[in-house]
């Protein structure tokens, strides 16, 4: 299994352990990653906002990179994924402006030829891969423990773009926790906003809006919460200390990026998979 | 099969409960068919709105499984899990009884963005004012709004701040901000990017989502989140959010995470500025802040090139 991988900014910002723990966990599950080092920022759903041509561009030009090494997209941020999907739909039902953004793209040597299937870590796992042959790869299983999935709004919706069975009731990421030996555990909140993409604007509803989650999370006995996004993981974690302010207690829920999580199981150390660099450290896989 | 309905009479129950009713779904009815049987047949008491029976009025819309619908578009067998089916009240509203919200704050927010044509008084024109068809297409998905609440009711900013215009007056906002007809756009687009407008949207797709027509809110605030930024209206952190983003991209290919924060917060924005210290200074006693040289990606020109080529202005 190869594919081409597509960090993303917070993976080499922010978020570093994502980067780190996914390099370390695919390695642990044979699977091999060419990382795309040309390939510019998704646009986050914010380049858009100015301009959806040049935002389609960008990633068109990163799925032509992708193309043009024959591999597969692999993305390990659920808002670069989302962001993706929507640019792949209008390029592809728009021929207009798939020739529009193909000129541009032409004077860089790159072409989009709309056959790249672009896929995230957490379906790579769970289909790709197989949850019966990451049950195998388990030498640390999970048991005894409640993990909370928090799925993160590009992963679902829209709805007809989502790579998820069923987006409103999805199950991949519950089902992955059980193959590592985990609890899942299920609360209303999984499936809402974490309110990062507004926190710079309205903070105290982005804050309020977390702590509204992690609360249900920790009162259905979460041990921590496990994100496929890494933008999740920065209103959750880094802020948790002002969204125990707001709500009036202490959560001390920590929140795992997914490779993290898949790797404590593969028996990975914990610092290895950068767990020492969350806000919120993970005392329990220590 | 259960059908399990929050009920709440405001003049016996203290808080809302659920009551379940034991009913066999008759063949293709819709979830509306199958309340308005149980309260025939059932229980004559319980309450819930309705009127067109074909997706036009917008009255009949209720909470299922947690995700708000139109009862008289979904067929009840696809939302019947494991034997049984939750129905609830609309959110981000005050119920009147059982599934029956009061939709007082909704309309009173409809009002707040002017939802009528301003033309210019001037013209004097002896018949209709005529649009082009090209015209008419950048109104057409948001007219199609029935009003029925359902993005309002799902919308994660409205859960937390009942301050926030709400995707439905937004929506609607776009349809008059955009029409060629209409001679308000700047100070309309001027009122929706203060507080509580267009940049308090967090973005969780969730109206769009519950949408039974083309209006699709989401779309609509992207679009007028667009218009602020062209017309100049860029005052504000989520504008300067949006142009400090675009640049630090077409400068290196890469987000920068430390520039980022202190652009949108902007530069004369003393306590904006102070309130990122805190969430700076955690980061940092982990290493958790973005590198301090700021590596741009491989081939950064190229994707310079291509922000210097479709960026206007």
């Amino acid at each position: 299994m190869r594919y081409a991988l597509f960090t993303g900014c917070v993976a080499k910002g922010a978020a570093r352990e994502l980067y780190s723990s996914t390099i370390k966990m695919a390695e642990s599950l044979d699977i091999s990653l060419d990382e795309m080092t040309s390939a510019a920022c998704c646009g986050a759903g914010v380049i858009s906002e100015e301009n959806e041509v040049l935002s389609d561009s960008v990633n068109a030009r990163t799925f032509a990179i992708a193309e043009d090494k024959g591999l597969d997209i692999m993305n390990i941020c659920g808002t670069c994924h989302g962001v993706m999907k929507k640019a792949e739909h209008s390029l592809k039902k728009d021929n207009n402006l798939m020739d529009e953004v193909n000129k541009v793209l032409k004077s860089g040597g790159y072409r989009y030829r709309g056959r790249v299937k672009i896929k995230h870590l957490l379906n790579i796992l769970v289909e790709d891969y197989g949850l019966d042959k990451i049950k195998e790869k388990v030498t640390k299983s999970l048991r005894g423990l409640k993990i909370a999935p928090f799925y993160g709004c590009y992963i679902i919706r829209p709805s007809e773009l989502s790579d998820l069975n069923d987006p409103d009731n999805p199950t991949a990421i519950e089902d992955l926790i059980t193959a590592l030996g985990g609890e899942p555990v299920d609360y209303e909140g999984k499936l809402k906003c974490c309110g990062f993409p507004y926190v710079m604007m309205n903070k105290e509803g982005a804050l309020t809006m977390a702590g509204k989650h992690l609360s249900q999370a920790k009162e259905k006995g979460a041990d921590c919460v496990v994100t496929p996004c890494p933008l999740c993981h920065l209103n959750l974690d880094p802020y948790q200390p002002e969204i125990d302010k707001i709500i009036g207690k202490r959560l001390k829920l920590p929140i795992l990026h997914l490779p993290q999580l898949v790797g404590l199981a593969l028996g990975i150390k914990p610092k290895v998979l950068g767990l020492k660099k969350h806000i919120i450290r993970a005392k329990i896989f220590r | 099969m259960i059908f399990s309905i929050q009920r709440f009479n405001p003049e016996k129950d203290t808080s809302p409960y659920f009551q379940d009713y034991e009913f066999e779904i008759p063949k293709s009815a819709t979830l509306l068919d199958c309340m308005n049987l149980i309260k025939w047949t059932q229980d004559g008491t319980l309450t819930h709105r309705m009127s067109c029976r074909s997706a036009i009025c917008g009255s009949c819309a209720v909470k299922v499984n947690g995700h708000t619908l139109l009862a008289c578009k979904t067929q009840a067998s696809k939302v019947i899990k494991d034997g049984k089916v939750k129905i609830e009240p609309m959110g981000n509203m005050e119920i009147i009884k059982d599934l029956v919200v009061d939709f007082g704050q909704f309309w009173e927010k409809i009002e707040r963005i002017k939802p009528w044509l301003v033309p210019d008084e001037s013209e004097k024109p002896e018949k209709e004012r005529y649009q082009s068809i090209d015209d008419f297409r950048k109104i057409d998905a948001g007219s199609t709004c029935i009003m029925c609440a359902s993005c309002y009711s799902d919308c994660c900013s409205l859960d937390v701040d009942k301050g926030f215009l709400g995707p439905t007056s937004l929506a609607k906002a776009q349809r008059f901000i955009h029409d060629s007809r209409d001679r308000e756009r700047l100070s309309r687009t001027g009122e929706i990017s203060d507080k509580g407008g267009i940049w308090d949207c967090t973005h969780c797709g969730e109206c769009s989502e519950r949408c039974p027509t083309e209006a699709k809110p989401l779309e609509r605030i992207t679009s007028l989140r667009r218009t602020a930024i062209a017309l100049g209206i860029t005052n504000n952190i989520g504008a300067r959010h949006v142009k400090a983003f675009v640049d630090s991209i077409a400068h290196s290919g890469r987000l920068n995470e430390n520039i980022l924060p202190i652009r949108s917060m902007g530069l004369f924005n003393i306590s904006g500025l102070m309130s990122l210290i805190p969430i700076g200074i955690r980061m940092m006693m982990r290493r958790k802040n973005p590198p301090i040289i700021h590596k741009p990606i491989d081939e950064a020109e190229d994707v310079r090139r291509i922000f210097r080529k479709l960026r206007k202005g």
